[in-house]
């Protein structure tokens, strides 16, 4: 088991560095100017050198690379040339709405998609399975944004039990959870479809094992057997689907966050590329790029835990 | 009162019927063995019994284990029966566990559902059940750390764990070694003894039943074709169908004279290692030696042997004579070429040689039609035949295995088991080969079938003169299908030499092993006149 998160530690760090490489060279490196880029055609000479110097654009690419990644673990991302102010501090402000809200959307999508998935199998070819079914392909085909604006129509402006949009802040959590469940409840939802028609298919392909026989052999019910001995071996399937939908969730909730107009990440990174501003663009796509193969090094890990077959391997 | 009684037992699935009058009955301490060719319906009888019939099968009929009608037994009381009074143990030992618990608690599982009791007590019982059917490792393991034999084991515990009544087993040890498949047998007839209960055993193998059996009853679509005590049976077989089992079970083939002369394959001190899973760390890998200084040589036209258990390097000797895999030392070659040349396969020796693998119902691609399939050797031709040429090679390779030209349009899903097997041998024949290896290739075929494969291939010899290794983990079809026979085990070559010479009087204490742990088939005439 050490061993196998060893090696699953190995290839996180090997996988970090190589995608801190693409991303610095994709930015810096890219033909043209970045400073006079960021700037604009109507720029001054002497705006765009000051810009150079900040950026250390006068220094070779091996120190600009050193210096920007001994930033990066020290928590040091420079500072934005549009707002003026840490980049740290901007991430830090919008983290703690774009992370919530994926851990948000994360948990209720799990909610739905296990029992609806288990349920589903356990009836095949019933009407409950059809039914599920049937609300699952509507769930994939519907895009979020447009549950989004019926959830705001629904709830905020017919009902009144939600605000319409906006975050309040993290003063009083209670409010920011209830700012955040329709933007969830919108990214979560067809996220929900997907897992649980994967849950589906996934368990019935369980329950054809041979092992399910030798179960109902031992006395077990059709019900025991599914439980006890089906789901397990089910979630492998299912865990790699919501790794890769977390990672979706944190960086991909960018329509969600206009349409409910949060102050999370994805406007963050969506303004700077407006804005030209590469510093921060860079800092974020790391940050995003980081979270994505921290979740998936969690979601080896649960793969190990699931199943004694993996911790075997190197 | 006999222990299971089947009466008039008959199933439907859809329009089919699946069994029609089937008829059985047994007592304490006895074992019925059910037999018959694959479709003969013993397994569906098996499934009847425990209830756990696929889903719109309709049974008639009276199944009374103890006197309790299972067909009249609502689901939650078969739930109670099952594992309690009735146990069950399936052919494929390496799914037929729960790859992600312990056996432990596997085992363990059977104890706690049918009887109040604590966990503790539950898995200390377990551990004794495991104990019991002569498991050496450790409770706490789980299956994939454990051997086919050693899984067989388990699942024999879990059925057991209660002391049914009525054990079933369906082809218990089909999938296991000769040596494993005597010690499962063994232990099935000791806990028969020691606890009393009632063995349905199925199985295809008829010096098994021959073997083991106190009963024995003969399948064939469906019906029961003949039942009758083992001694009995064996000296006096009523039914003709009963009588060609037998007779197919032990067909010998005549194989012309050796015809061929001079050295076709040579494999000399071939030694191929492969990485191991690291002990430590970051210690060095460790290497597992799957041949170790293998050495031997085929002559044209010679049929050679080569049987040995799972693991002892067969495969990997297949696959490093047919240049698939690089080996680490020796040297092999076809005819004085090497099969390997700068780390690459050596295609003009590739082209000579073909293989013949075990299942013919994997080995096809389904979307392509026959013509297609057994063509696909022309690509190691440089001037493969074109347009009729092309026609008659299709034609004269499905004729030479028995099949009729018109087949070429056809898809693969529209042939028996059989069927295809000529279909692959007609695909290894078609660039004339001059060495075919048959991996397994009748293992997995029925009795009269892998007759009538075995007869084929003794034909083709006839007809040209043909060399081939024989691979095969059955004693039986080896010893008459080849002239020379070659023994392995643990990646070496223990014994050599003439076939009948090997088989009648062993000298490896590995070969006197395996040729003891194979159930033999009574003499069918002998038994006539000892009775």
């Amino acid at each position: 088991m050490i061993r196998y998160a060893l090696g699953r530690l190995t290839s996180l760090i090997i996988s970090l560095f190589v995608a801190s490489l693409v991303i610095f060279a994709v930015i810096e490196v890219i033909p043209g100017d970045p400073a006079a880029f960021m700037l604009g055609v109507n720029a001054r000479p002497d705006t765009i050198a000051a810009l150079r110097a900040e950026m250390g654009l006068d220094q070779s690419v091996v120190t600009r690379y050193f210096d920007w990644v001994t930033g990066l673990l020290r928590g040091d991302f420079g500072q934005s040339w549009t707002y003026k102010t840490p980049v740290a501090d901007l991430i830090a402000d919008r983290i703690w709405v774009s992370l919530p809200l994926a851990i948000y959307a994360l948990i209720l999508s799990t909610l739905i998609a296990f029992p609806a998935g288990i349920y589903a199998a356990s009836r095949r070819g019933g009407p409950g399975d059809i039914t599920i079914m049937g609300a699952t392909q509507l769930g994939v085909a519907i895009p979020n944004f447009w549950f989004a604006m019926i959830l705001v129509l629904i709830f905020a402006i017919n009902l009144r039990w939600f605000s319409a949009g906006g975050f309040p802040g993290w003063g009083d959590p209670l409010q920011a959870i209830k700012a955040l469940t329709l933007p969830a409840i919108a990214l979560a939802l067809p996220q929900a479809a997907i897992l649980a028609r994967v849950m589906r298919s996934s368990l019935l392909d369980m329950l054809g094992e041979d092992f399910i026989r030798t179960a109902r052999a031992k006395g077990l019910t059709r019900r025991q057997a599914l439980w006890r001995h089906a789901v397990r071996n089910a979630l492998i399937p299912v865990l790699t689907i919501i790794g890769l939908q977390f990672s979706f969730l944190l960086a991909g909730g960018i329509i969600i966050e206009q349409v409910f107009f949060l102050p999370g990440l994805g406007r963050l990174i969506f303004q700077s590329i407006s804005a030209r501003d590469l510093i921060v663009v860079e800092s974020v796509v790391m940050l995003l790029v980081f979270t994505v193969i921290v979740v998936n090094f969690a979601v080896d890990l649960a793969y190990a835990a699931v199943d004694p077959r993996l911790r075997a391997r190197t | 009162m006999s222990i299971l009684a089947i009466n008039g037992l008959s199933l439907r699935i859809g329009q089919t019927e699946i069994l029609h009058d089937v008829n059985l009955s047994m007592q304490h301490g006895e074992i019925v063995a059910i037999t018959g060719e694959s479709g003969s319906g013993k397994s569906m009888t098996a499934l009847s019994v425990m209830g756990l019939l696929p889903r719109g099968a309709v049974a008639q009929g009276q199944i009374l284990l103890d006197g309790v009608d299972i067909l009249q037994t609502a689901e939650p009381d078969l739930c109670q029966m099952r594992g309690n009074a009735m146990g069950m143990v399936f052919q494929e030992p390496m799914t037929a566990l729960n790859p992600v618990q312990t056996i432990g608690a596997q085992v363990a599982e059977t104890i706690l559902i049918h009887e109040k009791t604590t966990k503790v007590e539950a898995h200390q019982r377990a551990a004794a059940m495991l104990e019991r059917v002569g498991l050496k490792v450790a409770p706490t393991r789980y299956p994939h750390e454990l051997s086919g034999g050693q899984r067989q084991r388990v699942v024999i515990a879990m059925a057991i764990a209660l002391r049914p009544k009525l054990l079933i087993a369906d082809e218990p040890t089909t999938a296991l070694d000769v040596t494993t498949q005597a010690r499962i047998l063994d232990l099935l007839q000791d806990l028969v003894r020691e606890f009393d209960m009632g063995l349905l055993l199925i199985t295809h193998d008829l010096a098994v039943v021959a073997d083991v059996a106190d009963h024995i009853v003969v399948m064939q679509k469906g019906r029961v074709v003949e039942a009758a005590p083992t001694a009995q049976l064996l000296a006096n077989m009523q039914h003709p169908y009963t009588r060609a089992l037998f007779e197919a079970s032990g067909h010998a083939v005549q194989l012309p004279e050796l015809g061929g002369v001079g050295q076709l394959l040579s494999v000399r001190n071939v030694v191929r290692d492969y990485p191991a899973r690291r002990k430590a760390l970051l210690g060095p890998r460790p290497m597992v030696r799957a041949l170790d200084d293998v050495s031997f040589q085929m002559d044209h036209g010679e049929r050679v042997g080569l049987v040995g258990e799972s693991g002892c390097g067969k495969s990997t000797l297949t696959r490093a004579i047919l240049g698939l895999e690089e080996v680490q030392g020796g040297d092999i070659r076809l005819d004085g070429e090497p099969v390997f040349t700068h780390h690459r396969p050596n295609l003009a020796v590739r082209r000579r040689m073909q293989v013949v693998f075990q299942d013919p119902y994997s080995s096809f691609n389904p979307r392509h039609r026959v013509d297609r399939l057994i063509t696909e050797p022309f690509h190691l031709l440089d001037d493969p035949p074109q347009g009729k040429a092309r026609a008659a090679a299709i034609a004269k390779a499905l004729g030479d295995v028995g099949l009729s030209p018109g087949d070429a349009g056809k898809y693969i899903h529209e042939f028996s088991g059989g069927q295809r097997q000529r279909i692959a041998i007609a695909r290894a024949l078609i660039i004339e080969p001059e060495l075919i290896i048959f991996d397994e290739a009748v293992s997995a075929l029925d009795v009269s079938v892998r007759a009538q494969v075995l007869d084929l291939i003794a034909d083709l010899c006839r007809k040209r003169p043909l060399a081939y290794l024989f691979i095969s983990h059955d004693l039986s079809v080896v010893r008459t299908v080849t002239d020379r026979v070659m023994v392995m085990q643990a990646g070496k070559i223990v014994e050599q030499g003439d076939t009948e010479q090997v088989f009648t009087n062993p000298q490896h204490p590995y070969t006197q092993t395996l040729i003891a742990a194979a159930p033999k088939l009574p003499e069918l005439s002998h038994a006539v006149e000892t009775v």
